[in-house]
């Protein structure tokens, strides 16, 4: 749907309580922020709780935009059903009794407490987020961000936006807080079609942490969902790099690609031991330490590292993004 | 300004002044990457300066210290890196220089369970490793590898000695008993390759003679957060490969934290394990409590015996039945074998022999050591940073922590 529709749905759709002041700006009038904006709303300076309906009716705009759409649609779909398909693969392959991986002393291959899914379908979310952070995932991120500036940029609703009093920091602020709702939903649609899969298809129950010991299904239950939070922070990096990228360009399309192409190139250079110099800088090199919250004690210096790389990511490049939409001329 | 225009004054008309005003907010990523990577680089070094103040303690007392250190309460995490130059040939290497349960690495060909802990154990012997380890008591005790998304964990409570790996989903158990052959059966799981600093450094100080080795507090060091003497050994006599051993002893329990053996070759340090993390507090009760989840396959030892006995009884007996040779003792004490067939590969104890290796491969192991000629005939040695050994052509193999001199000059005499 056009950009313009999509705000007039959204100005509908998502009324803040007692003011029209998302949807006041589409019309022009930078100058009559609506009735409940107050007389100091003129200026610059209006009082801060107006400003913060003002980002929270942009963020929330912005949010119905995004999730209206096909492609996230679509992309949440896949996702969902990545753990649909592992799910089924185990059971057909462990049908006969045999397991998976078939032992052997490099234990068993493909993604991470893939062997454990058969005696717990818990571990099914563990498996899975294995299976899409790599790739599966980031590559929504990027689509999602990249989309952000660029997309509307070449869509030439971007002006449209930037009239609204809104201000372009906040608008930037709207897109990036857009993309990690998105990291957090794509996350958990992922987690919660495994969960189902899962309790379909395999036994649930007392859960063996990967140190051996055995900790109640609840404790389970809440450190999947430890798990899944973790999983949704790896990818703070990924969506500020993918959102400063759509800052570069005003070509969406040019945007998701080099987004997902650094994606990739970051790790294939993660996977050549003689650059490991560089390893523990890439955003994508402790993604998989969320499995330490699965040991118990649980380990947390990979976890601690992971998070800080990501909010450096989320940091230089979220002001990298700041400075370049800041200053930019937008011609469309 | 007004919020519709670009967040700069373009009312001012001096186009330099907006340009230098764009520049200007780049400096903002730019200072964030430099205040991170300087906390990178600064806070590590900051942290580890400042050795702290301990009173004076000679060598005497420390070691009398470590020896009467009964910490039987611990749990931590361990990290551990092995630098042998060599990869394959470190595994029996190591346990070869340290233990002389080192013809017992047969288990290198993994042939049964993914759990079998002699097999896992032996992947310790190169690379760097993360190691969780927690005791209760001489009846608890549990010691975890880490790796990716998976671990490896061997519990021993009371009885019953289980490993568990969680990447393949098996577990291997044996049942203690108080049987000869079960306490057997434990000593090699926990004490065949030292893992922990401690196990390092009891090590250590039993091959070092005082006559032989120079032995010195030098200083003092914060390791795991706590505080910590460094016991530095020095082989005297030359032919050894070992440049020195340092060892960090806490100050206040006298438990090893760090060892760290350097090569006399220079370089890195050949063996490195540390604690990162210690706490010599009781750890729960259900870290030693393991029972094998739904669906895991177990190995029982009994079954697993009928598939291992053989390598491992040959190794025992070669340890024990004279086919192992001790030439000199201390630092350049030798090892001499014979191996089954003639020739041998450098895989000591593994039974593997050279008679049926093609030519081609032949060539290619011979290219991997040097040739050597003495008295005693014609052989090759082979080298890593720490183990030098010498296999000659009449099937007899020096294995030592000492020069490829000393070797031959071991050789020699024994010819």
């Amino acid at each position: 749907m056009s950009r313009a529709e999509a705000d007039a749905v959204a100005g509908t759709g998502t009324p803040v309580p007692g003011k029209s002041a998302p949807a006041a700006p589409e019309t022009g009038a930078p100058e009559a922020p609506g009735p409940a904006a107050g007389p100091a709303s003129a200026s610059d300076s209006g009082p801060r709780p107006v400003r913060l309906a003002w980002t929270l009716g942009l963020f929330r705009s912005e949010l119905s935009i995004t999730f209206r759409r096909w492609r996230t649609l679509a992309l949440l779909a896949v996702l969902a059903a990545v753990p649909v398909l592992v799910g089924i693969a185990v059971k057909i392959e462990t049908s006969d009794g045999g397991s998976i991986g078939g032992g052997g002393p490099d234990g068993g291959g493909g993604p991470a407490f893939i062997a454990q899914v058969t005696n717990n379908g818990l571990f099914l979310v563990f498996t899975a987020l294995a299976a899409t952070l790599p790739f599966f995932l980031p590559m929504a991120i990027g689509v999602v961000a990249g989309d952000a500036i660029a997309g509307e940029a070449s869509a030439g609703t971007l002006r449209y936006l930037l009239v609204a009093p809104a201000g372009r920091t906040r608008l930037l602020l709207a897109k990036y807080a857009t993309t990690l709702t998105f990291c957090l939903v794509a996350t958990l649609v992922v987690a919660v079609s495994a969960l189902a899969v899962g309790a379909l298809l395999f036994p649930l129950g007392e859960v063996t942490t990967i140190s051996g010991t055995r900790i109640g299904f609840g404790d389970g239950l809440l450190r999947a969902l430890l798990i899944a939070l973790v999983v949704a922070a790896s990818l703070i990096g990924v969506a500020a790099l993918g959102l400063f990228v759509s800052t570069l360009t005003s070509s969406g399309i040019a945007a998701m690609a080099t987004t997902v192409g650094l994606l990739i190139t970051v790790q294939i250079i993660d996977q050549i031991p003689q650059l490991h110099a560089v390893h523990p800088y890439l955003f994508s090199h402790y993604w998989l330490s969320f499995a330490d919250l699965m040991r118990d004690p649980i380990y947390w210096d990979d976890l601690v590292k992971n998070l800080g790389l990501q909010a450096l990511y989320a940091g230089v490049f979220g002001s990298a993004a700041w400075a370049r939409f800041g200053a930019k001329d937008i011609a469309t | 300004m007004a919020p519709y225009e670009p967040e700069q004054d373009t009312n001012e008309a001096d186009e330099l002044s907006a340009g230098r005003r764009k520049a200007a907010r780049y400096v903002v990523p730019l200072a964030v990457a430099g205040v991170a990577a300087a906390t990178i680089g600064l806070v590590p070094a900051l942290a580890t300066s400042g050795d702290p103040d301990l009173k004076d303690i000679t060598a005497q007392e420390l070691i009398e210290k470590i020896a009467a250190s009964d910490t039987e309460q611990l749990s931590g995490t361990v990290k551990i890196s092995t630098d042998l130059g060599l990869p394959s040939f470190g595994g029996s290497g190591l346990a070869g220089g340290f233990g002389p349960g080192a013809g017992g690495g047969g288990g290198e060909g993994g042939k049964g369970s993914a759990a079998d802990p002699s097999a896992k154990l032996m992947e310790l012997a190169s690379g760097t490793h993360t190691l969780r380890v927690a005791a209760d008591g001489p009846d608890k005790q549990k010691l975890s590898v880490l790796d990716d998304a998976a671990e490896y964990s061997l519990i021993h409570n009371g009885d019953d000695v289980w490993a568990y790996d969680s990447a393949s989903n098996e577990a291997y158990h044996s049942k203690e008993a108080g049987k000869q052959e079960g306490r057997k059966g434990e000593k090699e799981l926990g004490k065949e390759l030292p893992a922990t600093p401690k196990e390092f450094a009891e090590q250590a100080l039993k091959a070092a003679d005082k006559s032989r080795t120079s032995v010195k507090v030098d200083g003092s060091a914060q390791v795991a957060g706590r505080d910590a003497y460094r016991l530095v050994l020095k082989p005297k006599e030359s032919g050894s490969t070992v440049g020195q051993i340092t060892i960090a002893v806490d100050a206040k329990t006298g438990t090893p934290l760090k060892f760290t053996l350097s090569p006399a070759g220079g370089g890195s340090a050949v063996v490195d394990a540390g604690f990162t993390k210690v706490d010599f507090g009781k750890p729960s009760a259900s870290t030693f409590d393991f029972k094998p989840p739904k669906g895991t396959k177990v190995t029982e030892e009994s079954d697993a015996a009928k598939g291992k006995g053989g390598e491992h009884g040959e190794g025992f007996s070669g340890v024990e039945g004279g086919g192992l040779n001790v030439i000199g003792d201390g630092w350049t004490s030798i090892a001499e074998l014979k191996t089954p067939g003639g020739q041998g590969l450098p895989t000591s104890g593994s039974g593997a022999d050279s008679g049926d290796v093609p030519p081609e491969a032949e060539k290619f192991l011979n290219s991997l050591g040097d040739q050597v000629k003495g008295d005693f005939g014609s052989g090759t040695v082979f080298k890593t940073r720490l183990i030098n050994a010498l296999i000659t052509d009449d099937g007899k193999v020096y294995v030592g922590a000492v020069t490829k001199d000393a070797l031959v000059k071991a050789a020699n005499a024994a010819h």
